[in-house]
């Protein structure tokens, strides 16, 4: 299976990672190869099998509704890139 | 007679078990013991890569305490031994940098459960060890701090992803180390560099602080020279934690206790499909003496199939990659790691941020795992590998049915050459080939050393059912009971 160069872009673009217009046909071949080793999948007849998303058969376990954590902001906010006034920065979103 | 053997046996070559004893025994001190392992970091640490951090102040810290607490009458059996943490463990105060550039600049602001379990033990933190960039990678060549080198041979890779714990340990530059496996991270360096390595059953050891790649695949586990300090330190890694949604609630056995159980009677399954897809004839004699090694021990012998296993790899580029392109887009340069330089807006913050914080490989599974969750892919792909994971897992089930324990080669070869497989991605993913389908079904397994090829170290792998942890630790055992492989050291590091 071959990705294009739009599709590889399309796919750079959905994860929000830049991969400069020079190595996109690179990662296109690097991931059409791993395409195609996953592609012998295919062979394998799963019709009659469940989907395993897990290896434990258990259901997601539930805590009281409590609150547990305590407020350690300027901890966490010591390790921003860009803080101020406890808000953390970035570029301006709106247009 | 203690005196002679402390002569003769040197600190940094006892095992934990030994080390335990000896610190009991007032033989030396923590602190003594610290210094002569840190000594050892600073003497052959840089040649071999394998740190990232080395902690000096925190260890002497932990081995003051740790002292403190045996003059108090208050020691455990791990109170004072020295440990290192692959850098994937948050560690609270110190920089946790899981192999990336994207991390470099981290400074944990928690400890991981693993980390806190092993620092209530009373073990001294030596340092944080180098690996694969965010866990993915066999050769520990992905790493953002560079490549790590094999002890046994400096021109070959110690494997992957667990590479920096496996040359420590393998070196002496610690007599233990935690190490993490989601396609065989654990059980494949362990084999390159000739030490012991577990991956327990998913859900045995809590994944709280333990950065996330795969989250269903996912499990830390103990590297260390012998099955027994693999007991000693899983004692206390391994049980039940609330703040990990995926820990299991079962009790912990007594590890220790069952490793000398006899072997009479054990039966030993060896999968067809191991020993087919062109395995190198020298790997395969020697895994089949140590599998003899069984039979005199009282084993019996008997060929199984796992008829899906060609399927494990090719499932797992799927599943992982899926849950990695989810677990790493919390990396998206606002609230912590690495950002660009003046990012002009939004969507430049996040595409540069990653794009120049994630090394290739990182960046080739989180595209791959973009792709396979994508609308009109997620049905052909993500969907199908779940099933085909099914299968694997089941094909497991059976066999279990049938035999106790699964016996193979952990790895297609010896350790490579560094550099031999970085130009050909798939090339590298097959050398998991073995380990893969363990992480699919969630089961336990271990490998072992059993010798070598071409003067580098051959490990033996052994699968076995969910939670029995405590019967592959006494099978390993056994086995290291009856020869001397785990007791070889690497020239030049005596």
């Amino acid at each position: 299976m071959s990705l294009s160069d739009a599709e590889v872009r399309k796919i750079a673009w959905l994860a929000r990672i830049e991969i400069k217009e020079d190595a996109i046909a690179a990662y296109g071949r690097d991931l059409s190869g791993i395409l195609d080793l996953i592609e012998q999948m295919n062979a394998a007849d799963t019709s009659a099998v469940t989907p395993m998303a897990h290896p434990l058969a258990q259901a997601q376990r539930l805590r009281p509704d409590v609150v547990t954590e305590e407020n350690q902001r300027d901890l966490f906010q010591s390790l921003a890139p860009q803080v101020e006034s406890r808000l953390y920065l970035v570029p301006k979103v709106i247009e | 007679m203690g005196i002679v053997k402390n002569f003769l046996l040197r600190m940094h070559n006892q095992t934990i078990a030994e080390l335990s004893a000896g610190l009991k025994a007032g033989e030396y001190s923590s602190l003594e013991l610290t210094e002569r392992f840190l000594s050892r970091i600073r003497q052959y640490g840089e040649q071999l890569n394998c740190f990232v951090t080395v902690s000096e102040e925190r260890a002497f810290a932990d081995a003051d305490a740790a002292d403190l607490a045996r003059s108090k009458g208050q020691a455990g059996p791990l109170t004072g031994i020295p440990l290192a943490h692959k850098d994937i463990f948050c560690t609270k105060g110190i920089k946790t940098s899981c192999g990336s550039k994207m991390l470099d600049n981290f400074v944990a602001p928690y400890d991981a459960t693993v980390v806190n379990r092993c620092r209530t033990a009373g073990m001294v933190l030596l340092g944080k060890l180098n690996m694969d960039e965010l866990a993915m990678g066999s050769s520990n060549e992905t790493s953002w701090y560079g490549p790590v080198k094999n002890p046994w041979d400096a021109d070959s890779v110690p494997g992957g992803s667990s590479g920096g714990s496996a040359a420590a340990v393998a070196a002496r530059l610690s007599p233990a180390a935690t190490g993490t496996d989601t396609g065989g991270s654990i059980r494949q360096p362990a084999s390159f560099c000739g030490i012991t390595g577990l991956k327990p059953t998913y859900g045995r050891v809590s994944r709280y602080g333990m950065i996330a790649f795969a989250s269903s695949l996912d499990q830390g586990g103990p590297m260390t020279r012998t099955a027994e300090d693999a007991a000693l330190l899983l004692q206390v890694m391994a049980g039940f934690d609330e703040k990990d949604s995926t820990s299991v609630d079962r009790p912990v056995p007594d590890y220790r206790a069952a490793l000398d159980a006899p072997l009479d009677g054990l039966k030993v399954g060896i999968p067809e499909e191991f020993f087919e897809h062109g395995l190198n004839p020298e790997i395969a004699a020697r895994i089949e003496s140590a599998i003899d090694e069984y039979r005199r021990l009282g084993a019996r012998i008997h060929s199984i199939s796992l008829p899906n296993m060609h399927l494990s790899v090719p499932a797992y580029y799927v599943v992982a990659p899926a849950e990695c392109s989810a677990n790493l887009s919390r990396y998206d340069g606002v609230r912590f790691g690495y950002r660009c330089e003046e990012p002009k807006d939004l969507a430049d913050l996040y595409t540069r941020s990653r794009g120049e914080g994630f090394g290739a490989e990182v960046k080739r599974r989180i595209l791959i795992g973009t792709y396979a969750l994508s609308a009109g892919y997620y049905d052909a792909y993500y969907l199908k590998a779940q099933k085909v994971r099914h299968r694997i897992s089941d094909d497991f089930k059976k066999a279990f049915e049938q035999v106790d324990v699964l016996v193979g080669p952990t790895a297609p070869s010896a350790a490579f050459g560094l550099g031999e497989k970085t130009g050909d991605p798939i090339a590298m993913y097959l050398s998991d080939i073995f380990t893969i389908g363990a992480n699919l079904a969630g089961v336990p397994a271990i490998s072992i050393p059993a010798g070598f090829v071409d003067n580098k170290p051959v490990g033996m792998q052994l699968i076995g059912d969910y939670f029995a942890e405590e019967r592959l630790l006494n099978w390993a055992h056994r086995y290291q009971q009856a020869t001397d492989w785990h007791t070889r050291m690497p020239q030049g590091f005596e």
